[in-house]
């Protein structure tokens, strides 16, 4: 009965299979890059994505105005208005998702590497501030303001025990990591307008058929993510391999010692890589609520994981493993849930990136940000 | 001592802890074992510790009674802590799905005593012990020879894939999850009810002694130091004829065995259990427990385990804010005092000192 399922739905689930799989190639790359680069699972970049599913949202509604409803209908717009609200979001995605990754890195990670400087140290003031708020106020509002008022003595404070240039253990970088990705989760979770509820984004694009390809319907929206996903991805490519920061990064993956000597500035480099990912990530996310038309404030949890298991199924640390990887996840994913059933899904995934490992330890084209050449 | 130097040292010094231990380490031995039987006993009373004036309240937890909070959560978390510091800590190796062996160890005892058969407590919980010890070599033998980092990976896919397993199999009691586990036997006054929570800490503590003596007396042995020489330097190790990965294997099993310990222990306790109690998240709760505390040491897991169990009952009053203050505390713990907060124990000065010849005769003793 499934097997014959899957026979007549055999290109219907390809296609979004292969649009599934683009956004966890977005999402991967920025895994990839990190983990390239500091040897660092980067925990909270599903969080990354979230913040840009949201900024997403803030363009559509409070920055254009873009209602959820009009007249009882979806407000679909068309031609230049539509391509015009399209790119807005996606800038305002990328733009916030980029900051998002570098107030990340500067607060969480640099310290851990010994070179914490003072905008880390303003952050994590400031939310240590905010914390002790908590004790005393009960409106976000006096909060904040009790935040920045104590963001200065405690980060001055901060600063002090910063200098110690020594580096953090390995698994240190990875409980801040975790611990970041649980306060921003929680943060949004809190303090957004609708708590922990699911949150509608305006549905701009009207899902229209675009042409029919072995008997199955291709919507706009898939074209529109796999031809997204390829360009960025491509143009990640072409910057990390033919400019002169590219080679940097491509530098201190190889090590991290050596390009200090020969002049490379590591944290920028670090701080770069951290962007790169951030901007693929919330790349991701406005395509993400393209398709998919809502956000939550969890919602970067299973993503980020399908996600980082695709950048390992691809060889982690290899960029175009991971847009490999993620395709071959999303593939897998729904084939064999049209085979096994839905339920199984995340299963299937688990399992594939085990038989992968057993047979190509390195992932499917192995790792090689490190090595010279992509 | 200018401020910004003492502001440093807080975060980099030894902390009154290991002083006290090392005070500790002068005195006699009937001192040292006196000590011990007195923080112990203080222990074992622990669940009359809010009736204490000021103690009371310190350890106090609002809305929730105190008892139960020691034995769902803290003796839990304790356990589990103490399993995953020998995977993490002593081998050093990354296990994110650590959940998955706690839930093993818990179904194992849910289908034995309630589901498909009636056995008592007693007799489920080794089995349950011998479930995950099997389940982690079989998890273990393909995945522990991958690099580390895969390693991480993977395990968080075992974790997901024994949970969603047990939401979908009829036999494993899917979504609904398996009621009238068995409690442990009563032992003379001590009656495992429902309503009295008391004898399940005693239960609990009396275990969390046995592991931690028999984990001290691995952690000497020479599994223990081809555990450390594993995770300082897997090729040295190899290299100076460590079969690293059957100690490695070795370190998984034991570590699951424990969270298979755990398990049971938790099923016998609430005797109700659905998949929905073993999320991933629980996983990484468990991991932060024992980096918190100070990987590689068996003290701080037992603190870090303890401490993430009891801080957010302990802040209720934060109510639906304390998981983000926890991320929060997590990030600045770390960031200030990246080894954990009772940091392992550097072994090699000790050893210097003791290579170092004693006496200036000693250096020239053949010329």
């Amino acid at each position: 009965m499934r097997d014959w399922l899957i026979y007549k739905t055999f290109w219907d689930l390809t296609v979004t299979g292969v649009a599934l799989g683009s956004l966890y190639a977005l999402v991967a790359l920025g895994y990839t890059l990190v983990y390239g680069v500091l040897r660092l699972i980067n925990f909270a970049h599903s969080e990354i994505f979230m913040i840009g599913t949201f900024a997403s949202l803030i363009t559509a509604t409070n920055v254009l105005g873009v209602p959820m409803l009009e007249a009882g209908q979806y407000p679909y717009r068309t031609g230049f208005q539509l391509v015009l609200i399209l790119l807005a979001c996606l800038l305002g995605s990328m733009v916030l998702s980029g900051a998002g990754a570098v107030a990340l890195e500067r607060a969480a990670y640099r310290p851990l590497r010994g070179s914490g400087d003072q905008f880390g140290a303003v952050v994590l003031a400031f939310v240590t501030a905010f914390v002790v708020g908590l004790v005393f106020f009960d409106t976000p509002k006096s909060n904040l303001i009790f935040g920045i008022i104590g963001t200065g003595p405690i980060a001055w404070m901060y600063l002090n025990i910063f200098r110690r240039g020594r580096q953090a253990p390995r698994l240190a970088f990875l409980i801040s990591a975790i611990g970041a990705s649980t306060a921003i989760t929680e943060a949004v979770a809190i303090w957004g307008p609708r708590d922990r509820e699911q949150y509608q984004t305006p549905r701009v694009l009207e899902k229209k058929t675009l042409f029919q390809l072995f008997g199955t319907d291709i919507r706009i929206d898939y074209v529109i993510v796999i031809i997204g996903a390829l360009l960025m991805t491509t143009a990640l490519l072409l910057f990390v391999n033919r400019t002169r920061l590219g080679r940097g990064v491509r530098a201190v993956a190889q090590d991290v010692e050596t390009a200090k000597i020969l002049g490379v500035n590591v944290d920028f480099v670090i701080l770069i890589t951290f962007v790169l990912g951030g901007v693929m990530a919330g790349g991701a996310a406005m395509m993400f609520t393209l398709v998919y038309d809502q956000s939550k404030f969890n919602i970067g949890f299973l993503l980020g994981v399908k996600s980082f298991t695709a950048a390992v199924l691809g060889g982690i640390g290899n960029l175009k493993g991971a847009l490999l990887g993620g395709l071959v996840l999303g593939l897998a994913e729904n084939y064999g849930s049209a085979l096994f059933g839905g339920e199984w899904k995340d299963v299937i995934a688990f399992v594939l990136l085990l038989v992968v490992l057993m047979f190509r330890p390195t992932g499917l084209l192995g790792e090689s940000l490190s090595k010279a050449r992509v | 001592m200018s401020l910004s130097e003492s502001l440093r040292s807080v975060t980099s010094g030894s902390y009154s802890v290991s002083r006290l231990g090392e005070a500790l380490a002068k005195q006699s031995r009937s001192v040292r074992w006196s000590f011990g039987a007195i923080c112990i006993l203080a222990l074992y009373l622990l669940p009359w510790w809010p009736s204490v004036p000021v103690l009371g309240w310190i350890v106090e937890t609002p809305g929730t009674s105190f008892p139960s909070v020691l034995t769902d959560q803290v003796v839990i978390f304790v356990l589990v802590a103490l399993g995953l510091n020998v995977v993490v800590g002593l081998a050093g190796l990354l296990d994110l799905g650590y959940v998955g062996f706690y839930a093993v160890g818990a179904y194992t005892v849910a289908i034995l005593s309630s589901q498909h058969a009636n056995l008592p407590w007693l007799l489920c919980m080794p089995i349950a012990v011998l479930v995950s010890m099997i389940a982690g070599v079989i998890l273990g033998t393909p995945t522990l020879r991958l690099r580390g980092d895969y390693l991480a990976i993977v395990t968080l896919g075992f974790g997901e894939i024994i949970r969603i397993t047990a939401n979908n199999v009829e036999w494993l009691g899917d979504s609904r999850g398996i009621s009238n586990i068995a409690t442990p036997p009563s032992i003379g006054p001590l009656k495992f009810t429902v309503l009295d929570a008391k004898p399940y800490y005693f239960l609990g503590f009396t275990t969390i002694l046995i592991v931690i003596f028999l984990l001290r007396r691995l952690e000497n042995s020479r599994v223990g130091r081809s555990w450390n020489a594993i995770r300082e330097d897997e090729d040295a190790a190899e290299l100076m004829g460590v079969d690293t990965f059957k100690f490695k294997l070795w370190a998984f099993a034991i570590g699951a065995a424990i969270g298979g310990l755990a398990g049971s222990l938790y099923a016998g306790k609430v005797q109700f259990i659905n998949p929905n109690n073993f999320p991933l998240q629980l996983s990484i709760l468990f991991l932060a427990a024992v980096v918190l505390g100070g990987a590689g040491n068996m003290w701080g897991a037992v603190v870090g385990g303890a401490l993430v169990a009891w801080m957010p009952e302990r802040f209720r009053g934060f109510a639906d804010k304390r998981v983000f203050v926890f991320g929060v505390a997590l990030v600045l713990v770390m960031v200030f005092r990246p080894q954990g907060l009772i940091p392992r124990k550097i072994r090699k000065e000790r050893w210097l000192e003791s290579w170092k010849p004693s006496t200036e005769a000693d250096l020239g003793g053949k010329e």
